[in-house]
């Protein structure tokens, strides 16, 4: 799960974490209000989305040499203007895709001057199953790009997790960031009060790019993007107060709402599949004769008829879907269950496009039986190759 | 032969009294005899399980004890994902040799900490969020289904349940069979790795070919394929098939499995599946056609 920005630096100011002080508004009306709370006369403008890119993007809307969906102020009027220009507008950036996402809320910041701007994030490195700090001294740029052009400027100091972070730890880390001074003696706090959040809050990722060394030679989280390990949402009321559903899309909130694991796609042959292995597979082989899916979706191993009539709700309410591939290799899953669901859902929602079904497993004979006996327009297939070929043929 | 599990395994439950534990040890029970010997329960301690067609086990406090008392040497894991962390580290403690997690969805940090637990310990932990393993007609650990093995030849590890009953059936339909089959789970922090189970295939006479099945996310494919190229030069080699999945995935998006996510330009399939080429495995292009791809290899 994402979160906006002014609330990742909310929870990590929450933590002690040094963060400047900023007001989130959602109307221009506020902005004159928000920015007399703060101490000027440098502010910034900041658009809240959950998409990475905001200060090189721009604003469908306004011409193409308007500035970004990060602003400099230099005044309260400036800070109104810009607001008065950002909200409402839809903000294209590297991340968001050709549709970009609209601008509902923006964080007015306390401007800070800037020395030189780090990287630094936390994540697990899944080569070593522990959490790592992913540091470079090449702040406030695409980080991949660094990764990809100068790698020897990216450098990892992974924890031990049954002795969080140690003096080395850190003394590595200020190392890597090249940090003196008071910085240094920042870093000795900021870091194990990152790893702390981190664990304590069930983060999947904890990026802070830049993070800032100011001209008085103090560092603080100028950007923060945090992401949440959704397995652990259970035990996190607090965090999961933070969602804001209109950044998601809306099949995909629907799908989490049944548990299931849908991913929205491009294309236009809806899938419906058990197992995420076979999900990803099901999209690949429509993409290997030529078409693309329209959708991954898992509906897992042990889904009731409910869930699988949910499942095909969703898929067919997406006005792009011109077929449906159901592709089921029942271990726990029972053929039958996925029958009667599918017929259950068509039963109530009609079929308008073709669908091919392919059953495997347990319970298969008695599946077919029901799906032949429904009188419903339903193609079988007798193994995946097969499946993938009738769906394909029959949209043309 | 087989690895990791044979008809000599006794394997306890913790989670036996749950719905998907009591259902999955009767499937194991039935498949061949599986030794199933306790089931583990904080508070049931010393009364008896039921299954649903009169199978009974006994039901023990703790994992030390069903192992005290059953000289089990495994473990299988149906506990929900909150105390799932918890359940490994009890039969960690209890120094059970091999323990399966099936759970789905055990916050990735708890598996932070069960993987510290795991070093240095006697324990080697197959998962989580695994269909577990199944050697034919001897053992069956987890929720793969029984009816489409046959004993056989070829070893089959992979990182997804449902492909792996892909490359199972599609083994069995061309009549090679399969020595044993394991499935290492789709989380990014997992006990056993690709390349144990490749070293356990490479070691054992019987397996005489290999199918491996990827999927986005991580570096492990490309671990194995490293580690396959350095045995190859040490002359240990066999015939292989693989498949990734995920080719059409988009960047960023987690694919369902926990660990199936490209992301910060790693663990892409095109990069996966190059690796694997790279060390003669045959990787096939299409999921339908893992057998067939096998046959070819082996027919040279």
């Amino acid at each position: 799960m994402n979160i906006h920005e002014y609330q990742a630096k909310q929870v990590l100011k929450g933590f002690g974490a040094p963060v400047a002080e900023g007001v989130p508004i959602t109307s221009a009306d506020q902005a004159e209000a928000a920015a007399k709370q703060l101490p000027g006369p440098l502010y910034v403008v900041k658009s809240q989305i959950h998409a990475g890119g905001r200060g090189k993007g721009k604003f469908k809307e306004l011409p193409a040499d308007a500035k970004g969906g990060v602003r400099l102020a230099f005044s309260i009027e400036d800070v109104i203007k810009n607001a008065q220009e950002m909200l409402g507008n839809t903000l294209v950036t590297a991340q968001t895709g050709d549709a970009g996402k609209q601008v509902n809320r923006l964080y007015i910041e306390d401007g800070a001057d800037i020395a030189r701007e780090l990287y630094c994030s936390l994540l697990v490195d899944r080569e070593f199953g522990r959490v790592s700090f992913v540091v470079s001294t090449e702040g406030g740029m695409d980080i991949e790009a660094v990764a990809h052009d100068t790698p020897e400027k990216i450098k990892s100091v992974v924890i031990d997790p049954a002795a969080g972070v140690t003096d080395a730890d850190v003394a590595a880390i200020n190392d890597a960031l090249a940090l003196t001074g008071e910085a240094a003696e920042d870093g000795k706090s900021l870091f194990p009060i990152l790893y702390k959040a981190f664990v304590e809050k069930d983060m999947s990722m904890l990026e802070i790019n830049p993070l800032i060394v100011m001209e008085n030679g103090r560092l603080r989280v100028l950007d923060a993007k945090v992401s949440f390990d959704g397995n652990a949402l259970f035990r996190h009321e607090d965090i999961k107060e933070l969602r804001d559903e209109t950044e998601e899309d809306a099949k995909e909130i629907e799908a989490s709402k049944w548990d299931l694991a849908y991913v929205a796609l491009d294309g236009n042959i809806g899938c419906m599949v058990n197992g995420a292995g076979l999900a990803m597979a099901t999209m690949d082989i429509i993409k290997l004769y030529g078409k693309e899916p329209a959708n991954f979706c898992d509906v897992g191993g042990g889904a009731g008829k409910e869930k699988v009539a949910a499942a095909f709700k969703i898929i067919t309410a997406d006005p792009k879907v011109e077929g449906i591939l159901v592709n089921i290799f029942g271990g726990i899953m029972k053929c039958d269950v996925i029958a009667e669901g599918v017929v259950a859902a068509v039963q109530e929602v009609g079929l308008k496009v073709p669908l091919v079904v392919r059953l495997e497993g347990t319970n298969v004979e008695l599946g077919k039986k029901i799906l032949n006996e429904s009188g419903l327009a339903i193609t079988a297939a007798d193994d995946l190759d097969d499946a993938a070929q009738k769906i394909v043929a029959a949209i043309g | 032969m087989s690895i990791l599990v044979n008809k000599d395994t006794k394997i306890i439950v913790q989670g036996l009294t749950g719905k998907t534990g009591g259902f999955h040890t009767e499937q194991a029970l039935a498949y061949h005899g599986t030794q199933m010997v306790a089931g583990v329960h904080p508070t049931k301690g010393g009364t008896n399980w039921t299954g649903s067609h009169g199978e009974t086990l006994p039901i023990y406090a703790s994992v030390a004890e069903a192992k005290d008392a059953t000289g089990a040497d495994a473990t299988v894991i149906y506990v929900p994902p909150a105390g799932a962390a918890a359940a490994i580290i009890e039969a960690i403690d209890a120094e059970v040799p091999f323990i399966t997690c099936i759970t789905e969805g055990i916050p990735v940090l708890d598996m932070v900490n069960v993987k510290r637990r795991l070093e240095g310990s006697k324990s080697r932990l197959l998962g989580p969020n695994c269909p577990g393993i199944l050697t034919p007609d001897e053992c069956k650990i987890g929720i793969m289904p029984g009816s489409i093995f046959k004993k056989g030849n070829v070893g089959i590890v992979s990182r997804s349940g449902t492909l792996t009953y892909e490359a199972v059936f599609q083994t069995t339909n061309e009549g090679l069979g399969q020595t044993t089959a394991v499935g290492i789970g789709g989380d990014p922090v997992k006990g056993t790795e690709f390349i144990d189970v490749l070293e356990m295939f490479l070691a054992d006479p019987e397996t005489t070919s290999i199918i491996m099945i990827g999927e986005i996310g991580g570096g492990a494919e490309e671990d194995a394929a490293q580690f396959l190229i350095d045995e190859a030069k040490k002359g240990r080699k066999k015939p292989m098939a693989g498949f990734i999945a995920g080719r059409t995935a988009p960047k960023g998006r987690t694919m369902g499995h926990a660990g199936a996510v490209v992301s910060g330009g790693k663990g892409d399939a095109e990069s996966k599946i190059a690796a694997m080429e790279s060390a003669g495995i045959k990787v096939s292009p299409s999921p339908a056609r893992l057998g067939k791809t096998l046959v070819e290899v082996l027919k040279g």
